[in-house]
């Protein structure tokens, strides 16, 4: 009688702890592992104590907490490519499967904002039919994805130069930041087309009309003009917490340069279509431990 | 006893540095170096100093740095010395800060300096009006001394936040478009280029950074050099600036070579 008890209690003692452990996994589809229970935990933790807003530059932070807004530069694509023996497009599909499959977790950690670095102003010199190929697959990729987009209650927004964008994928983005522009818990920054200094020329052209208009005062210019007139001011979060840069390339490549001020600069060396659900709980985990002081003292 | 041991094992130690320099200048080397000093009140904090020794072993090291740019042939050094969000620090340590930095700026202007010494034309970049008088007035003073130098040039960033150069980039360049508006030259506001902000920022006086180290571990810019790091090669060390030393430098140079050579591969191929 008492040994069927005992054993009763601890296969449910064991059933407690398993279930939420497989769950996690599932969930996360990270594989099961002591590592990854405890940085579920951290995560899930820090979300419960996580009330204050934060995204302006210059406000101070506590430590421990999850990113209100991730970035991502999404690199690696032509390594992986010819690490198997493939041309670069298969490596920039097998890129955006890594995007379609993961999209919904980026945002699973209560993080507001996710922004990817699809395509640099910088990218039209590639050569070959590479840059065509592109535009068909982010085509493709918007009418394939906008109705998974719409049952998340993501809001899609796609900032950048369009002046060189064929016309039929600007008619897709219209429809898209249209369909979403009501969604709120969950945003998604499309850079296409997109640099850092090229956002920060057309808010310095936007200020000299205003200027010229006579609605603004050039005095008057500070940072806090700047940071609504560049195109991150559509995201309640415009500055990113987190910058992520795969492939081991330490650098920023003119993605977000006055928006990445104190942002956690996060450069792991996998490559892109291989940045799964693991990776990106590593990176959160990593910038969990990180000490923002804003440069002030601790 | 000392110095018969001393003087002859640093002279091992220089002819020692210089092969590795001249080693490593087989590649091509960074023209533009930059340096985020983080870390030296952690290193007064563990070595259980008071609070300004830490900075002044920063100092230190910094010298030492200058002086391994110098041997390498590097052209631009450029340091983070005070970020305008230092001014929020506690009115005792910015004070002590900059009585430091008024020292050290002074002692530049010696004719024995390292300034004099290795040709160094010496930059202060960022809103001096923001700094006291003094300070202010000895680094013009140290500006104008050593303008006719040009072996190396040292910009040093003080009361600096880059989107404060840039804010004050995009206004000068909106009143120099409204002037030529206002005067018929330029109908288009339209036509404010790249070029235009470029050229009214502070830090245009040297090209971009080739390298940005960090020290300390932090990777994050802090508000340093925002937009002229679009392309630089990111460097966080472990080690706390007063720590930093050769190693450190030459490890960020052979990362530098290694992707300089693929980077150099890729544009070839575009």
């Amino acid at each position: 009688m008492l040994s069927l008890l005992s054993i009763v209690l601890s296969l449910t003692f064991l059933s407690l702890i398993i279930m939420p452990c497989l769950f996690v996994s599932w969930r996360l589809r990270v594989p099961l592992s002591i590592t990854n229970i405890r940085r579920f935990i951290r995560t899930a933790v820090s979300q419960c104590n996580d009330k204050e807003e934060s995204g302006t530059i210059g406000e101070k932070e506590k430590g421990g907490r999850m990113p209100k807004h991730v970035a991502i530069i999404l690199d690696g694509h032509r390594r992986w490519a010819e690490k198997r023996g493939l041309g670069p497009n298969q490596g920039q599909e097998a890129g955006a499967r890594a995007v379609m499959e993961n999209i919904k977790d980026y945002f699973s950690m209560g993080i507001n904002t996710v922004s990817l670095f699809a395509f640099s102003t910088g990218n039209w010199g590639r050569p070959g039919d590479e840059v065509p190929y592109l535009m068909e697959m982010f085509e493709r990729i918007a009418k394939s994805e906008m109705p998974n987009l719409r049952r998340y209650g993501v809001k899609v927004s796609v900032i950048g130069k369009r002046t060189n964008i064929p016309e039929s994928l600007i008619d897709l983005i219209r429809e898209a930041e249209e369909a979403t522009k009501n969604n709120k818990e969950k945003h998604l920054i499309w850079a296409l087309d997109y640099s850092g200094k090229f956002d920060i020329l057309q808010a310095c052209k936007s200020l000299a009309e205003k200027a010229k208009n006579g609605l603004i005062n050039v005095e008057d210019i500070d940072e806090n003009m700047m940071d609504k007139e560049l195109m991150t001011s559509c995201s309640e979060f415009p500055n990113p917490d987190l910058l992520i840069r795969t492939s081991g390339e330490q650098r920023i490549s003119n993605f977000y340069l006055w928006q990445s001020a104190y942002t956690e600069l996060y450069f792991p060396s996998v490559l892109w279509p291989d940045f799964g659900g693991t990776e990106y709980l590593e990176a959160l985990d990593w910038y969990q431990k990180r000490q923002r002081r804003f440069g002030r003292r601790v | 006893m000392a110095d018969i041991i001393r003087q002859p094992l640093e002279q091992i130690h220089g002819f020692s540095r210089r092969c590795l320099f001249r080693v490593i200048s087989m590649g091509s080397l960074p023209i533009h170096m930059a340096f985020i000093m983080d870390g030296n009140r952690r290193y007064a904090k563990k070595r259980g100093l008071e609070d300004g020794s830490g900075h002044k072993a920063g100092f230190s090291a910094l010298m030492s740095m200058l002086q391994y740019c110098y041997e390498l042939g590097i052209k631009y050094v450029t340091i983070y010395a005070f970020s305008i969000d230092n001014f929020r620090r506690k009115p005792e340590e910015v004070q002590s800060l900059m009585d430091l930095m008024l020292e050290k700026i002074k002692s530049l202007l010696d004719k024995e300096s390292i300034v004099h010494g290795y040709g160094i034309r010496v930059y202060f970049i960022g809103n001096l009006a923001l700094l006291s008088d003094q300070v202010r007035a000895a680094a013009e003073e140290v500006m104008e001394a050593t303008a006719k130098n040009n072996r190396v040039v040292l910009l040093v960033c003080v009361a600096y936040n880059s989107t404060d150069e840039i804010v004050q980039a995009v206004k000068k360049s909106c009143v120099n478009k409204l002037v030529k508006h206002s005067e018929g030259r330029d109908r288009d506001i339209e036509r404010i280029q790249l070029v235009d902000i470029e050229e009214n920022m502070q830090m245009s006086v040297a090209p971009d950074p080739d390298i940005l180290i960090r020290s300390s571990g932090e990777t994050r810019l802090s508000n340093f050099l925002l937009w002229q790091t679009g392309n630089s090669q990111l460097f966080s060390p472990d080690a706390l600036w007063p720590e930093i030393g050769r190693r450190h430098l030459v490890w960020a140079i052979l990362n530098f070579q290694r992707s300089h050579s693929y980077l150099e591969k890729k544009k070839k191929q575009l």
